[in-house]
């Protein structure tokens, strides 16, 4: 076959048309170009460069489209790998990961509020913690991870901590921390972008995440939220 | 019907990851087992140039009186022997999920370096859980 290789911009349909047309092509692949102008699903399918821009595509058509997880899992063994090259300590490791979590929380944020309210009439905003805490949990994870997370508890000794518990993270499904690291939660990529939305509703906390095992579970995580005081010092101010 | 062995050998002829599950097999010490396998390697580089049509995969199966030897080899030339009893049947699959779980839990495992020994949890829990004591 010495033509050259479809755009990989092309659709799988497009591909597949050219199987076609090969197996009915008694020669080479020149014979292709004499074939009677059959419409064929490439020919009907707009040609790649004329897409719209992916700023101009509906934002709900894309909704629920999901992403491979095994590519996923690779891209972040390597921006694991990448970043413990460049940190000195588990610690330092755990804020570089928070920090490239917070940079896809903002924009998860952004783009779930769009969904949502974007064609709305009546546009909302959260404004009480407990119904941000309830958005995180179950919009943010559906929206990143495909479902909700397992639960949410407020901690007993500290009034300004809750938790989110998440018994089977997918992006540690396949990650086996050493035992000499075992402080390291790589969730805490998680946890930055819970981070981003907290702050970007005005919720201001500092989010870690931290390993629960048990038994069942072995890889239940617990992202801990940390809230400023002023946010439940605001809150209190609200139930009057 | 048993499984007694699995070995995963690097693309250097290296053996990264060895684990005995039923008895029947002489027991061997690290280095021997080590030994073992580059020549293993050796071998099955040898097979895989001698098919009179072109290149081959390389030899697939060695059988003994009391056991054969099942190598899968991969794409990347990683390989992986399972030995198992004459009359085991499902050596095939059991080494094609092996190469699942491996592809899973080593290679997207961002704390394992490539072509060295695999010490991973849950690469070591996933295949208990797939070969268990060996008896299928």
């Amino acid at each position: 076959m010495a033509y050259a290789q479809p755009h990989p911009r092309l659709s799988v349909v497009s591909n597949s048309s050219h199987s076609s047309i090969d197996h009915l092509s008694p020669t080479t692949s020149s014979t292709r170009f004499s074939l009677p102008a059959v419409p064929t699903p490439q020919a009907v399918a707009k040609p790649a460069a004329n897409r719209p821009n992916i700023y101009d595509r509906p934002l709900n058509k894309t909704r629920n489209a999901e992403v491979s997880a095994s590519a996923f899992a690779f891209l972040f063994s390597e921006i694991v790998q990448y970043t413990q090259k460049r940190v000195s300590g588990i610690n330092d490791l755990e804020r570089q990961l928070n920090t490239l979590g917070y940079r896809i929380g903002t924009r998860v944020l952004e783009l779930m509020v769009w969904r949502s309210e974007g064609s709305s009439k009546t546009p909302k905003r959260e404004l009480k913690l407990l119904s941000v805490l309830m958005l995180i949990h179950t919009q943010v994870w559906k929206a990143v991870f495909g479902k909700a997370a397992d639960a949410i508890e407020q901690s007993v000794e500290n009034a300004d901590e809750y938790m989110i518990i998440d018994n089977d993270p997918a992006i540690e499904r396949h990650i086996s921390v050493p035992k000499d690291m075992s402080q390291l939660s790589c969730s805490s990529f998680t946890a930055g972008i819970v981070e981003a939305v907290l702050d970007g509703l005005t919720f201001p906390a500092r989010v870690t995440a931290h390993n629960t095992p048990i038994t069942q579970f072995p890889n239940r995580t617990t992202i801990l939220i940390k809230l400023e005081k002023s946010v439940l010092e605001r809150e209190e101010l609200l139930k009057k | 019907m048993a499984i007694f062995s699995l070995w995963v050998i690097n693309k250097a002829g290296g053996l990264v990851y060895q684990r005995n599950f039923a008895d029947g097999l002489a027991s061997l010490t690290s280095n021997e087992y080590l030994v073992l396998a580059g020549t293993l390697h050796g071998i099955h580089a040898i097979t895989s140039r001698l098919s009179p049509m072109g290149p081959s995969s390389g030899v697939q199966v060695i059988e003994g009186e009391s056991f054969k030897m099942n190598i899968l080899l991969t794409v990347t030339g990683t390989k992986f022997v399972l030995l198992t009893s004459l009359a085991e049947p499902t050596a095939d699959s059991v080494l094609q999920k092996v190469y699942s779980i491996y592809a899973d839990a080593v290679m997207k495992n961002p704390f394992h370096t490539p072509e060295m020994p695999i010490r991973i949890e849950g690469f070591d829990t996933r295949i208990g859980a797939l070969i268990g004591t060996g008896q299928t």
